[in-house]
């Protein structure tokens, strides 16, 4: 069975491809969404197009399956319209499926099923990283306003910090945004570090 | 408490009236808590709204007949109450292919019929079979398309490439010589032109007056068995349409669109399409276009069965379905005047008499038979002066043969 990963996301195709072929499926080919990929993919007569939900070319794609004389066999989207519950996994997890006409259920379904699975575990990995990166980036922001603390205030690294705390807890703000605001006044008074 | 609703939307000055119900409280008031979802692809929103992920959809009118019939993926019933805009598209060409029309564009503009004839010129020049780009097979702007290229002689399918790509991905297109134009609702030609990437060469409202674009699409069981949400919707749709016509609001309202949870666009080039005042090409004083997109008036957003008609009428001629009495009944069916006249028959807004009427045959702004209030309708003639009777498909279908 021929597999098509059509990706613009480098990482999220190399998770998935890895997936599928610890499954044991061998024939999987990526190809980035850009230029004359739907004549790359004619060529490539694939039997299962995975593809992003929330790609702009999907509408490019479905228009070459719709007029394409190079594939022998129409291709639709998913399997088995039947089985609401998978195609609902499937559009929750933003996975797009097309199938060539005539391929048994049973033999698409596990691999629809780690799609699934794939780009659910890659979009919680990108949702960690993103929190890795913001929670660096409020570090930096509040080890420069205990700073200016310090500084101007005279404190120890400890009371710097309490001070930010019990500021954002009286105005019912979050710490990165009062020490924000003070790194913003510091610098309009021109007494910036 | 308020209801959620989720609708699908594409990043399009057609989306007007949605964030403006939302933005400015009509919904609300209405009891609904609108939640937009912004999506990139027709294909995307179409599998959102047939597997029930949103309510309801701003959806190409001629994909939700398409849908209804079976011709894109998933079959699905689905149910227009109410047209979100008339007209808005933009035909834009590279400004070497251009070189073959009029030079004068306003010229160009009102004369489709004369500029149709110099594209055929065109096209031999060229150095390929000219590229264009459409967003969807199934759009008002590939059907008004063909209908205007086909005047001229040219066989949209054999003399020219269509390319399907996303509005959003048409500037670039253009710049890496992939498309050699493209037609798409705004602000997207007008950033190809800002971007000194094509020029206009024709305008949607010029091919056809009165153009059906976008509806609100559901699934027909969904709107059957929600028939008070949906009245309520419609309600507060009706107000923000009259909001966004409103010339006094389209400042604000192009600031809004501008918005990245919206359109995502500069607000100066959105402006352009609200107040008619079109870019022609880059650097050249704008042509006046004031009904350049329409959201309210003259019942603007009444689904009229015989546009849905007239869709059919043309997705027939192109051979993409087969035409015979119950899939033209079905067609029919997609539009739902009824539903309209439910939701809004105490709104004080006038309403159209009928459900059908002949498209084409309106030449100057004329007052017509309403249920209450005064009700005008504008100019909605095809540019090649046609009329389309829905209750003779056969006769007009024969008249464009033997393209087909």
């Amino acid at each position: 069975m021929r597999i098509v990963i059509i990706d613009d996301s480098g990482l999220r195709a190399t998770v998935l491809e890895e997936g599928l072929r610890e499954a044991g499926y061998d024939d999987i080919h990526i190809v980035p969404p850009r230029g004359a990929f739907v004549a790359r993919l004619e060529r490539m007569a694939p039997d299962v197009v995975l593809m992003d939900l929330g790609s702009p070319s999907r509408d490019t794609l479905e228009e070459m399956l719709t007029v394409s004389r190079a594939l022998a066999r129409p291709i639709a989207m998913f399997v088995d319209q039947s089985d609401d519950a998978m195609i609902g996994a499937a559009i929750d997890a933003g996975v797009s499926a097309y199938v060539v006409d005539g391929l048994r259920k049973e033999r698409v379904k596990p691999v629809l099923e780690l799609a699934v699975r794939r780009f659910n575990a890659f979009a919680r990995m990108q949702s960690e990283l993103d929190e890795a990166r913001t929670a660096l980036a409020d570090r930096k922001i509040i080890d420069r306003a205990k700073s200016i603390l310090m500084n101007q205030r005279n404190l120890s690294e400890q009371d710097a910090y309490a001070l930010l705390r019990s500021s954002a807890m009286n105005q019912g703000k979050k710490i990165v945004d009062v020490a924000q605001a003070l790194i913003t006044a510091s610098d309009l008074l021109g007494g910036g570090i | 408490m308020s209801e959620l609703l989720r609708i699908a939307f594409l990043p399009l000055t057609d989306v007007a009236v949605l964030a403006v119900a939302r933005e400015q409280g009509f919904a609300e008031e209405e009891g609904i808590t609108l939640d937009l979802v912004r999506t990139t692809s027709w294909a995307t929103l179409r599998d959102r709204l047939v597997y029930g992920q949103v309510q309801g959809a701003q959806m190409l009118a001629p994909l939700a007949v398409a849908v209804t019939l079976g011709l894109s993926q998933q079959p699905a019933a689905l149910a227009a109450p109410y047209k979100l805009n008339v007209n808005g598209n933009m035909l834009v060409m590279a400004p070497d292919f251009a070189k073959a029309l009029e030079p004068d564009i306003a010229r160009r503009l009102v004369d489709p019929l004369g500029t149709a004839h110099d594209f055929a010129a065109a096209i031999g020049l060229w150095r390929r079979k000219p590229v264009i780009g459409v967003v969807h097979r199934f759009s008002s702007h590939a059907i008004m398309l063909r209908y205007w290229l086909a005047s001229a002689g040219i066989d949209p399918d054999r003399d020219i490439v269509l390319r399907v790509l996303p509005p959003s991905l048409t500037v670039e297109a253009m710049r890496a010589g992939e498309i050699d134009g493209f037609i798409a609702g705004e602000p997207w030609g007008s950033a190809a032109i800002e971007a000194g990437l094509a020029e206009t060469v024709a305008i949607g409202e010029r091919i056809w007056q009165r153009g059906v674009e976008k509806v609100l699409a559901f699934r027909q069981d969904w709107l059957e068995a929600n028939p008070e949400t949906v009245d309520r919707l419609l309600r507060s749709l009706a107000r923000a349409a009259a909001w966004c016509d409103d010339p006094a609001h389209h400042e604000a309202l192009a600031d809004l669109l501008s918005d990245p949870r919206y359109v995502d666009q500069p607000a100066e080039l959105i402006r352009s399409a609200l107040s008619g005042r079109i870019g022609a090409r880059l650097g050249e004083a704008p042509v006046a276009n004031p009904d350049f997109i329409l959201f309210a008036r003259e019942a603007t957003a009444f689904p009229w069965r015989s546009q849905a008609l007239w869709i059919y009428s043309q997705l027939v001629r192109w051979g993409m379905v087969a035409h015979d009495a119950e899939t033209a009944a079905r067609a029919a069916a997609v539009f739902r005047p009824d539903i309209f006249r439910r939701a809004l028959a105490d709104s004080g807004l006038p309403m159209p008499g009928g459900s059908m009427k002949l498209e084409g045959a309106v030449s100057a702004p004329m007052p017509v038979g309403a249920h209450r209030g005064d009700l005008t309708l504008g100019p909605d003639r095809f540019f090649d002066g046609r009329i389309f009777d829905p209750e003779r498909i056969e006769d007009f279908l024969r008249d464009f043969a033997p393209q087909r």
